[in-house]
Parts: structure tokens; sequence; C-alpha cells
């Protein structure tokens, strides 16, 4: 391996992890003025203009902040767990597509991967509520492990379905089948309910917000923490949304395509060749571009839908949604595409 | 274990946990602290703490003459001033033998009744807010603003009015006002099928409030349990109607029951009381005469010896104000608030046990209780 490319394998998830980051902040800005909008407020609008650097002054807010350690608590898991919970949320974007030429980690299977390292965030809650020894974030903690493990199944089964039709575990293949044939929502307009709904239990979003419902458990697992470890926690969290969104748009809607897509690269090849980078850069720059643009209207989708107009689900009824209503249904869904797809091919 | 405190013993095995809701906890509404024990998330004990907004108001009462007792009386229910004012002035004025205008008395009817709406707007604003939808707080506190603008116009306050006076009220309205009252009713009447959108055809809503916190009726009686809560568990009993009170009677109003005992039947009934208390200004509005709006009274109010309980339907429930006077000072000898709320949350751990943590919240939510009515 030459140094050129050892440099490479460094700086591009550094450059992963600073897209992230910097996501992560204009998405609060953005939840906050989409939310204030909703509810006849102004949101945040004094710092910078429409508030937009109000995220970079609160970050800069919970840095100084005093790193408070509650006295009972677990000292080892207690610093361990932001940090767990952080690159648990950091980690499944290395198997991520971000364009047709870019994928961090290339393997066959990916979404296995991804959908492994996405499962570890709840180790992170879990020793965040564990760590605190505390009664809120217990509950919180409780709570969110038994949504994480009621919701990844009809998760992981929406996907299989996607898997059984397009043939292929690479969500690359799955974004170029959609490119050649038709987005997947229309083939799977049932996959993608149940994905939306678990995706939404998965990020703990409105109405699935149980984990750290303000009005019963004051802020859920997150309770104890302050400055910087409660900012890591926070930002695993948003995290979680962009991947939620992200896997959203490449299994369902198209990933990187859109009509005219064609057009467009030629488009983005002849500006490339002036500028000098080479094809497949300025094509994969092009994708990327359309995939963050879709990324963020499904966000701002999920804001406006759920944030703005629900009420948070009942904790009883949690469970029962998705053991006895989404997981048969993602099932049956599993068994119709089998055939079908058997029927086709 | 045992734990100690408050003057409470109680008892916590292994597998149970003791939660302090409180007194600064979100859905605690004021400073009210409730001590859970719970199984996971199974609620097996209540013990609701209260008297952290304790003032002791029936004790400076004694020191204030009659008069002076009326602003006293705005910061028990700060919800409900105006009810709180009203109940007191009947007192005073029966015990003192007073006939009050009858455009004093519409007058009243017609503040009380906004300031009703007002209330229960405010309910549906933070019941809305602990089922987890922030939106409706916003969409409620708007609502509760244009109520507020009228009372303010009428009593030049926006909270703690002191606009009723003994034989009368503070100050006439102008003539234009009654106009810009029909109009705010209105474009509330508009904005209450905006709510039954967001609220009551919302499968969410309906799931979380459904069957929560069954209050029977024989409970509610035996409890003393009144106001919407009461009704709500299919009661018909309502002092505007059991007792009436200054120009009730000439009023056509519902009283609105509702027979699901539950929190979704108490969201219900506030909900449709906007509605008749909305129907009750408008006709107040119509049959409202010219004339006084103060009856001759003493400057210097020294009731006779005696004794007198008079009671109002406060947005809370029943408004009782015991007054003994002893004949020769111009300050009461003793008085004495029944308040509703105070009732209600007493009544609150026995039909709650069994819940889960986060219906618990709803639940308490629905009984709707002000805490400077509880520790004044």
């Amino acid at each position: 391996m030459t140094l050129m490319e050892i440099l490479i394998l460094i700086i591009l998830p550094v450059l992963i992890l600073i897209f992230l980051s910097l996501d992560v902040l204009f998405l609060t800005w953005l939840e906050r003025k989409v939310i204030a909008r909703i509810q006849l407020r102004y949101g945040p609008n004094r710092t910078g203009p429409f508030g937009i650097l109000q995220p970079l002054a609160d970050a800069l807010k919970l840095i100084q902040k005093e790193d408070i350690i509650p006295r009972d608590a677990d000292r080892t898991i207690f610093n361990l767990a932001p940090i767990v919970s952080f690159v648990a949320a950091a980690l499944p974007f290395m198997f991520v597509p971000f364009s047709e030429y870019f994928q961090l980690a290339l393997i066959d299977n990916a979404i296995i991967f991804l959908l492994a390292t996405s499962a570890l965030s709840a180790i992170g809650i879990l020793l965040a509520a564990w760590g605190s020894n505390s009664k809120y974030p217990l509950l919180g903690g409780m709570r969110a492990i038994a949504q994480v493990l009621s919701y990844e199944i009809p998760l992981v089964l929406a996907i299989l379905s996607v898997i059984i039709l397009v043939g292929s575990f690479s969500l690359i293949d799955i974004v170029k089948y959609q490119e050649e044939n038709i987005w997947l929502i229309f083939l799977q307009p049932l996959g993608f309910l149940i994905f939306f709904i678990s995706g939404l239990a998965e990020a703990s979003r409105v109405p699935f917000d149980l984990p750290e419902s303000e009005s019963e458990l004051v802020a859920g697992f997150h309770t104890e923490y302050s400055g910087m470890k409660f900012a890591l926690l926070l930002f695993a969290e948003y995290i979680h949304l962009i991947l939620i969104s992200m896997l959203m748009t490449l299994l369902y809607l198209g990933g990187w395509d859109i009509p005219g897509l064609y057009y467009l690269e030629s488009v983005a090849k002849s500006i490339g060749y002036t500028l000098g980078l080479s094809e497949k850069l300025s094509i994969g720059l092009l994708h990327f571009l359309i995939l963050i643009i879709k990324v963020h209207i499904v966000i701002f989708l999920i804001l406006w839908i759920t944030r703005g107009t629900l009420f948070r689900i009942r904790v009883y009824s949690l469970p029962v949604l998705s053991w006895k209503g989404l997981i048969p249904l993602a099932m049956l869904n599993v068994i119709i595409t089998s055939i079908l797809a058997g029927g086709l091919g | 274990m045992k734990y100690k405190f408050e003057g409470y013993e109680i008892e916590v095995r292994d597998n149970e946990l003791l939660l302090n809701l409180g007194p600064q906890h979100p859905s605690t509404h004021g400073l009210c602290r409730l001590v859970v024990k719970l199984e996971g998330e199974k609620v097996k004990e209540i013990i609701p703490i209260i008297g952290y907004l304790h003032r002791g108001v029936e004790k400076i009462c004694e020191n204030r003459t009659y008069l002076q007792i009326i602003p006293i009386t705005d910061r028990m229910d700060y919800l409900s001033a105006m009810n709180n004012n009203f109940a007191y002035v009947t007192a005073v004025e029966e015990l003192l033998g007073v006939k009050v205008p009858e455009r004093a008395e519409y007058l009243r009817v017609i503040a009380a009744e906004l300031n009703r709406i007002a209330s229960h707007l405010l309910f549906i604003a933070t019941f809305g807010m602990d089922i987890g939808s922030f939106s409706a707080f916003m969409y409620g506190f708007r609502d509760r603003e244009m109520i507020l603008d009228l009372l303010e116009e009428m009593s030049g306050a926006r909270m703690l009015y002191s606009y009723m006076r003994i034989g009368g009220v503070k100050r006439d309205v102008k003539k234009e006002f009654f106009d810009r009252c029909i109009k705010v009713l209105d474009k509330l009447e508009e904005r209450l099928k905006d709510y039954e959108r967001f609220f009551l055809e919302n499968e969410l809503f309906i799931n979380r409030t459904k069957g929560i916190g069954i209050l029977k009726p024989e409970d509610a009686i035996k409890l003393g349990v009144t106001g919407p809560n009461l009704r709500a568990s299919g009661v018909k009993y309502d002092i505007r109607r059991v007792d009436p009170y200054s120009v009730y009677e000439s009023i056509d109003f519902e009283v609105i029951t509702d027979s699901g005992c539950d929190s979704y039947a108490r969201f219900m009934v506030r909900f449709k009381e906007i509605k008749e208390s909305i129907k009750i200004v408008r006709q107040a509005i119509k049959q409202i005469p010219e004339g006084d709006i103060m009856a001759r009274v003493p400057k210097v109010i020294r009731p006779p010896e005696g004794e007198v309980y008079s009671r109002v339907e406060s947005p809370r429930g029943e408004l009782g104000v015991y007054i003994y006077s002893d004949g020769k000072s111009d300050k009461p000898y003793r008085i004495k608030f029944r308040v509703p709320s105070f009732a209600n949350l007493s009544a609150f751990p026995h039909f709650n046990k069994g819940l889960l943590l986060a219906d618990l919240i709803v639940s308490f939510a629905s009984i709707d209780i002000v805490l400077g009515d509880i520790d004044r």
C-alpha cells in the first residue's frame, strides 16, 4: 500500500464524520425552525441570518459546560456510553454508498453489516441508562430497549423483501435496479410503509419518542448527562435519523436516481472536465448532491408530518403494534414478494 | 426497605421502585409532588404531597377588610380568578342581604363564562402537551389569548382580575365590547372545529386517553369529586343548575355529561363545555339590561353576626366560601374556601392504581388541578 492510499483511507472517514457533524448541526436548526413555524412561533432568529448559527452557539455552550458525573453513577460505564452511542451511530455509514462509485467499505453484503452495526446503538442507550444509576434514565433505557427489539424485526423484514426483489445485498445494486426499472416505493408500497413506521421507532422520533418522553421521564436516558457527553448522545440520535432517512431514500426512493439523471450526468461530466476532475469524481459528486437533497426532503417530511401533528403513542400499544401489526404484515410482504419475484424471474 | 417521608411510611420490595415525580417535574402542573411506587412501569401506589405553594390565604383573610380580600381570592385558583371573585362576593352579599343590580349580574356571568372558556382552553393545551404534542399547547394558548384580551378590556387585568365588587362590578363595559365579544366567539367556534380535527379524529389521541383512569360515578360521589370530572362520570351535577345563583336561572344551557368515566370523557366534557359557555355568553349579551352596576353598599362593610356558605361552579368544580362574621369587626372572623381541586386530587390515588406510568400522567392531566387552589 502506498502512502497515498493510506492517507486516503484516513481522510475519507474523517470527511464523512465532518459531513455528518455539520449535517447534524443543520438538522437541529431545521427541526427547530420547522416545528416553530407549525406551532406559530419564530424559532431561532437571533444568531446569524434566520438563526442559522444557533446550533454553533449551542455547541459552543455545551463544550464550555462543566462535565458533571453524578456521585452514584458507575463512572466507567457512564463515560463510555456517549462514545459507544456515537460510534455505533456513525459506524453504519461505512456501508452506505454516497454515490455509484463511492462506498467506504465496499463489500458484497453491505446491508447486513449496516444493519448489524446500527443495532449496536441499543448498547449505547443501555450503557447510558444503567451507568447513570438513576431512576428516570433506567425507565427510559428499559423503554428504549423494548422499542429497539420490537422494531428491528419489521425493519429487517421490509428490507428482506427488497433484497429478494433485487437479488442483491449491495445497496449500489439496489439503486442501479431502481435506475433501470422503477423506484421501489411503487413496487413495495407496503414495505415502504412498514419501513417508515419502524424507522421512526428506531430513531425514536415522535410518535415513538417514548424513551425520552419529557412529560413523564424528564429526558429519559439523557437526564444525568451534561456538556459534551450530552452533545454526543444528541449527535448519535440525529445521525440515526440521517441513517434511517438515507436508507429510506436508497431502498425505496431511488437513491441518486431522478428523472433526467442522464442529462445531468453529462452536464456534470462537462463541468468536471473543465475543472480538471475525473469523470467518476464529477458524477460521484452529482450523485452525492442529489442523494443529500433527497435525504433532507425525507427528513423534512418526517419533521412536518409527525413532530408537528402527532401525539406520543401509548407505552402499552408500542410492542403490540410491532408484534401484532407490523411483523405479520412484513412477513406477508416477504411471501408475496417471493412469489412475485419467482414468477417474474 | 422502608422509606419515611412527610409523615408517610412506605415499604418497597426489591422488584419495586419508588419514584419521585415532582415538585420539579414537567407534568405536575405547578408544584405538586407525586410519590409513586412502581413495579416495572406499573403504578402500585400513589401519594400526592402538597403544600409547596402554601401562602396561608385563609389566615391572611382574617386580617383584611372584606374589600381587601377580593384580590387575595384571585390568587387562589389563578386560572379562574373571575369565578373565585364570584364565589366570594356572592357569599358576602348573602351575609349583608344586598340585592345586586341585574346589569351587574349579567356582567358577572359574562366574565365568569369567558373565564371558564379560557381555563378550559388552557386545559386542552396542557393536556395536549402531556400527551406529547407541543403544537396543541401553542394552539390552546393562542386561542386563550383572545379571551384574555376581552377580560382585559372588562377588568383591566389579564389574569388576576379583581373585577367583582361586593354589590356589583368594578366598572361597566363599553357598548362596542359586546360586538367584539361576539366576533371573538365566532372565531373561537371556527377554531374549535380545528381542535376537533386535531384531537378527536386522531387515532393516537383516542388510543392514549380511552379507558385510562376510570372513575366510577359512585366512587366519584363518595370521594367528593365535583365539576367536569364528576360530570364525565355521568353524574348530572352542576351548581349553576342544582343551586342556581346570579342570573343562571334565566339562561338556557345544557349540563354536559359523559358516561365514559375515563380521561377521554373528561376531555370531552370540557371541550363541550366551551361550546356551552359560548352559548351562555351569547344569551347574556342578548339579555343584558341597561342600568346600574353597583348596589348601594356602605363604605365600610360590617356584616351582622352570622355565618354563610355560598358556592359557585368554577371551571374545576364546586367552589364554596364559608364566612363567619362576629358582627363587630369589618374583617371576617373566619373564612374557609372549599376548593374543587383539593377534593379532585384527594380522589386521584383511588382510581389510578395499576396504570402504567405514562398513562398515570395522562390521567393526572385530565383531572385538571391548579396547585394555587389546593395549597392556598
